[in-house]
């Protein structure tokens, strides 16, 4: 694929294939023989209960964790040879806070990803990384200490961080944990921009209420996929009582007469 | 003072006990910072305590005591200590600290049976590998310092070639494995420069010692700065001091062994970093903590002579301090006074007579200020 | 065997289970190596003591070495409790600063008496029995065999009469505070008998080898099994163990005797390592390699259900192209699917493969885990 195709890829090929994923740990099974299609621009939310294996999923199929069976295909092809298309945004609490490194700095680093072995990041690196700031509402920050923002502000510099890897396709893994209500819409708009301008974007989430309301696809996740499909056709009352059992009932969510689920 | 810098130049043996000191205290410092930053300060130690078994199989199988061998061997028993530690904390349900533990204690075990065991063959007795437990600065030659900088200069050289993948590393690694970088081997790469600047500094400070080198210049560093470059700068910066300095202090004294002279004087970096360090010292947030706490009290006084005189037809009317005492009763009442003096010297307030103390114009503006501030502050 | 070798094994046996008692609290309480800290740092405490009492045999040596420990614990704590520096590196930033103290005070002011830095590290057990205890003109066997006696049956009676708080605290620290006991205090008390332990043994073992026979043996039982009393018991075993047959290795090699303990303590935890009976290499080697197979054998139920009815289903169950939709290799595919039929969860039918009743059944009951 040349340069010019990696920017802009065919769209009517699925954005991220997943086939047979199979992984283990310890030899107990946390994802069994999962497939996923997910489609070129849409916003899809990966949901589940505890222990469904979303996050799991998500880093199975970026090859951070060793499947012990399953395939990946981006945009037709083979991941390794895709990854520059990707993008991905780890959940905030992996990382120390209180590493001594600015909020512009952590944006630059989306950046290695396009260096060679040698070469160091450059002046447009940089221009770029503060856009990305900008985008966020974050520029007023780019020389703060990170362990000095909040906790939806360093959300939203993992946010800057995935945006300046330039990609075609977001797995995000829970961006929505733990940040105010203004983070939480600052989000929201910003995948529904990605989506406009035709990225894809997939969610791992944990508030089923806000499903319908910000998503447009999903994937009901509990070890082995339940269902997958658009929002409308797919997340129905009994496809959460597949999901997550008879809990269902607890989540406060009301059925329409289509039998889909909207929020109270 | 002057004398000390004389005999720096002057004094064959000084000089190159400082300079080495100074080298390893660098490599360590820059290297340290990674280690602390990575959760591994105690690596250190268990790769010190490690090497001993290289260090005098090294002897044995070579015969020769030239600090090149030495250090080769330590470097490879390090690295295989290092080794045994990550494969028990995959492998086991035991935590890293245990397996550290184990590595480190068992390793200089060994290391100890090897020592006798040499001791006893009739070359050895001029070895004096155990020179390795303390460090023996007074030994160094001209010739250890400059391998000491090669070595080191290589490993600094790498640090920097290498600045944002290591940087990436440390903060992140599993975003950088989502970019295509190596992570696995960037870390081997990480760890093995570490192992080298522990052995290069053994033959200084010593086993037991070394682990100060790689931690306090890292962490006395930390709290200067919030920037990874200036920190590994100042880490350099601190480790080349304390080397240098506990060269000097223990060459102008008898019987003060270099290495733990140096580890002294690290520390002491570490205490003044920690208590004086703008920003992050602990001195600072202490008096930021009194002054905020004056600030309240300040505050709180202003707004009670507020409400007592939005009480009366004359808001600047003067009213008693025993009241202003009685409605700070929750505190005991002291530091009226103190506080009516201070806000005075606002011109907030004015003291009318002995007892007795009114709002000036400003200070209603003032108070109502503070007010409002207080009322819109729940973040 | 003489009268000489029996005291030095004897008093060998009883330093390793008076370190082993307290050594599984700080395997399982994660904080092995404060063991390290602290038997560094109780030099700088017996050094102040023979200061001031001029006597290295005088029990407040002991308590002063005591108290250092535990200011090593008390100065790591406050450093990390400023959230300046992470627990690790304070731990390594304060014994290195007392170690040195002590070593400094050593070489200016005690460099004649016998107190020196390398016994103090390295111990010489051989010796130890030349020291005799005597009451009334009656030999009462070593002095350090004494010492050690009484710091062992301190040991034993702590974790006896805090069984249930060690346990709990360890396990449980919420649970702990919520029933009314301080897992602080708790900590702090483990921490004493620590240093204790660690100066009794150190003119014997020296402190880096007391880390050792605390450690080792304890994070060897732990791999042998889950309850607390047999872990105890164990840990007893295998320093005893290491000890006698250190000692033995030692008077063979003519080599350090604390060295020698250190190593069979780490050989005696390597065999482990490799033989556990679940914990143990070749029992995880072994049973990876079974689990594979039949891992892989319910996957291929699974699929095969997965498609069932579905019309991709014939391209998905083909004998010919399954190892292409398994991600297996060929010769591995083909092992799985013949197994699968040995068993009878599958048949071959026109090079397709079905699944039988009990395949399927295996399917939903991988899936139901």
């Amino acid at each position: 694929m040349s340069e010019m195709d990696k920017n802009n890829p065919d769209k009517n090929i699925p954005a991220v294939e997943v086939e047979d994923m199979t992984v283990a740990y310890r030899e107990k099974p946390v994802l069994w023989d999962v497939d996923l299609v997910v489609p070129s621009g849409v916003l899809m939310a990966i949901v589940g209960p505890n222990g469904a294996g979303k996050t799991t999923l998500l880093k199975a199929t970026l090859g951070l964790i060793k499947p012990a069976a399953g395939k990946v295909l981006i945009y037709g092809r083979p991941y390794p040879e895709q990854r520059q298309l990707v993008a991905y945004v780890p959940q905030r609490g992996t990382v120390d806070w209180d590493f001594p490194t600015t909020a512009l700095d952590v944006v630059m680093m989306g950046r290695y990803g396009h260096l060679g072995w040698i070469s160091r990041l450059s002046k447009n690196d940089r221009t770029i990384a503060f856009e990305a700031l900008e985008k966020v509402g974050m520029e007023k920050f780019a020389d703060r200490q990170i362990n000095q923002l909040s906790g939806g502000q360093q959300q939203r510099i993992f946010l800057a961080r995935a945006l300046v890897q330039d990609a075609q396709i977001y797995f995000m893994d829970e961006p929505f944990q733990g940040v105010d209500a203004t983070t939480e819409r600052a989000i929201i708009d910003l995948l529904r921009d990605l989506r406009s301008s035709g990225k894809t974007i997939i969610v791992v989430h944990h508030d089923l209420q806000s499903v319908p309301e910000y998503f447009d696809w999903v994937t009901l996740l509990n070890v082995r996929k339940i269902a997958g499909g658009p929002v409308d056709e797919v997340f129905t009352e009994k496809n959460l009582r597949a999901a997550y059992g008879g809990r269902v009932g607890f989540l406060g969510l009301t059925l329409t007469e289509n039998n889909s689920v909207k929020k109270d | 003072m002057f004398s000390f810098a004389s005999d720096l130049i002057f004094d064959y043996t000084l000089r190159t006990v400082a300079m080495g000191s100074a080298v390893l205290g660098m490599v360590s410092g820059v290297l340290g910072c990674f280690a602390v930053l990575r959760r591994q300060s105690l690596l250190g130690d268990a790769i010190s305590h490690a090497a001993l078994p290289g260090i005098v199989l090294a002897f044995i199988l070579t015969g020769s005591k030239s600090p090149m061998v030495l250090i080769l061997g330590a470097a490879v028993a390090g690295w295989l200590g290092t080794l045994k530690i990550i494969s028990i904390v995959r492998m086991t349900r035991i935590k890293y600290d245990s397996a550290m533990a184990i590595v480190l204690s068992v390793f200089f075990g060994l290391g100890l049976v090897l020592l006798t065991y040499v001791q006893k063959t009739p070359q050895a007795a001029q070895a004096g590998l155990d020179t390795f437990l303390f460090g023996q600065a007074a030994a160094i030659l001209e010739r250890d310092v400059i391998v000491m900088s090669i070595v080191g200069a290589f490993g600094v050289g790498l640090v920097l070639l290498f600045w944002n993948r290591f940087k990436i590393l440390s903060f992140d690694p599993e975003f950088g494995k989502s970019l295509g970088l190596p992570i696995p081997l960037l870390e081997v790469l990480l760890t093995s420069l570490l192992v080298i600047a522990i052995v290069l500094g053994l033959q200084t400070v010593g086993v037991v010692l070394m682990s100060a080198m790689v931690v306090a210049p890292a962490a006395s560093a930390r709290q200067w700065t919030d920037r990874l470059g200036m920190m590994i700068f100042l880490s350099a910066v601190f480790g080349a001091i304390a080397g240098i300095g506990g060269a000097v202090i223990s060459s102008s004294a008898q019987r003060l062994p270099t290495g733990p002279t140096i580890v002294i004087c690290i520390s002491l970096i570490f205490v003044v970093s920690l208590l004086l360090a703008p920003n992050r010292g602990l001195i600072w947030s202490w008096l930021r903590f009194r002054r905020d706490r004056k600030q309240l009290h300040l505050d709180a006084v202003l707004c009670d002579l507020y409400s007592l005189a939005m009480h009366h037809d004359n808001r600047h009317h003067a009213h008693s301090i025993a009241v202003l005492r009685t409605m700070r009763s929750d505190r005991g009442g002291g530091g009226v006074l103190k506080s009516l003096e201070e806000l005075e010297k606002f011109g907030w307030v004015t003291h009318i007579s002995a007892d007795n103390w009114a709002l000036s114009a400003s200070g209603i503006d003032q108070a109502m200020k503070v007010a409002a501030s207080i009322g819109k502050q729940p973040e | 065997m003489s009268t000489l070798q029996f005291e030095i094994q004897l008093l060998a046996a009883v330093v390793a289970a008076a370190c082993a008692l307290p050594g599984v609290f700080l395997v399982l309480r994660k904080t092995a190596l404060m063991s390290d800290a602290i038997s560094h740092s109780i030099l700088l405490g017996i050094v102040l003591a023979f200061f001031v009492t001029g006597d290295l045999s005088s029990p407040w040596l002991v308590l002063a070495a005591a108290a250092t420990g535990i200011l090593t614990v008390v100065l790591a704590e406050s450093i990390n409790r400023t959230g300046l520096v992470r627990e690790d590196a304070s731990i390594g930033l304060v014994f290195p600063a007392l170690f040195s103290l002590g070593v400094i005070l050593i070489s200016r002011y005690a460099g004649d008496v016998h107190l020196d830095t390398d016994a103090v590290l390295l111990g010489e057990l051989a010796f130890a029995p030349f020291d005799r205890y005597e009451l009334f003109g009656v030999d009462l066997g070593p002095r350090s065999l004494a010492v050690m006696s009484g710091i062992l049956i301190l040991n034993l009676g702590f974790i006896i009469a805090f069984y249930k708080e060690l346990k709990i605290a360890t396990f449980d620290p919420g649970l702990a505070a919520a029933l009314g006991f301080s897992p602080l205090i708790i900590n702090y008390a483990l921490m004493s008998v620590v240093s204790v332990t660690a100066v009794g043994a150190f003119d014997a073992v020296g402190s880096i080898l007391v880390v050792a026979l605390m450690v080792t043996p304890a994070a060897t039982a732990y791999l042998l099994t889950d309850r607390l009393s047999v872990m105890i018991w164990l840990s007893v075993g295998f320093g005893v163990t290491a000890a006698i047959s250190g000692y033995w290795m030692a008077h063979w090699l003519d080599a350090s005797i604390a060295g020698s303990m250190a190593v069979m303590c780490g050989v005696i935890f390597g065999l482990v390592f490799l033989i556990a009976p679940q914990q143990g290499l070749i029992t995880i080697a072994r049973r990876r390699l079974r689990q594979r197979t039949e891992f892989a054998e319910a996957m291929l139920t699974i699929h095969l259900s997965h498609h069932e009815g579905r019309p991709e289903e014939k391209e998905e169950s083909a004998l010919a192209t399954l190892y292409v939709h398994m991600h297996w290799d060929e010769s591995f595919t083909s092992r799985i699917a013949r197994r699968a039929e040995e068993n009878q969860l599958v048949v071959t039918e026109e090079n397709q493969l079905i699944l039988t009743d009990k395949g399927r059944r295996l399917a939903e009951a991988t899936m139901a885990l």
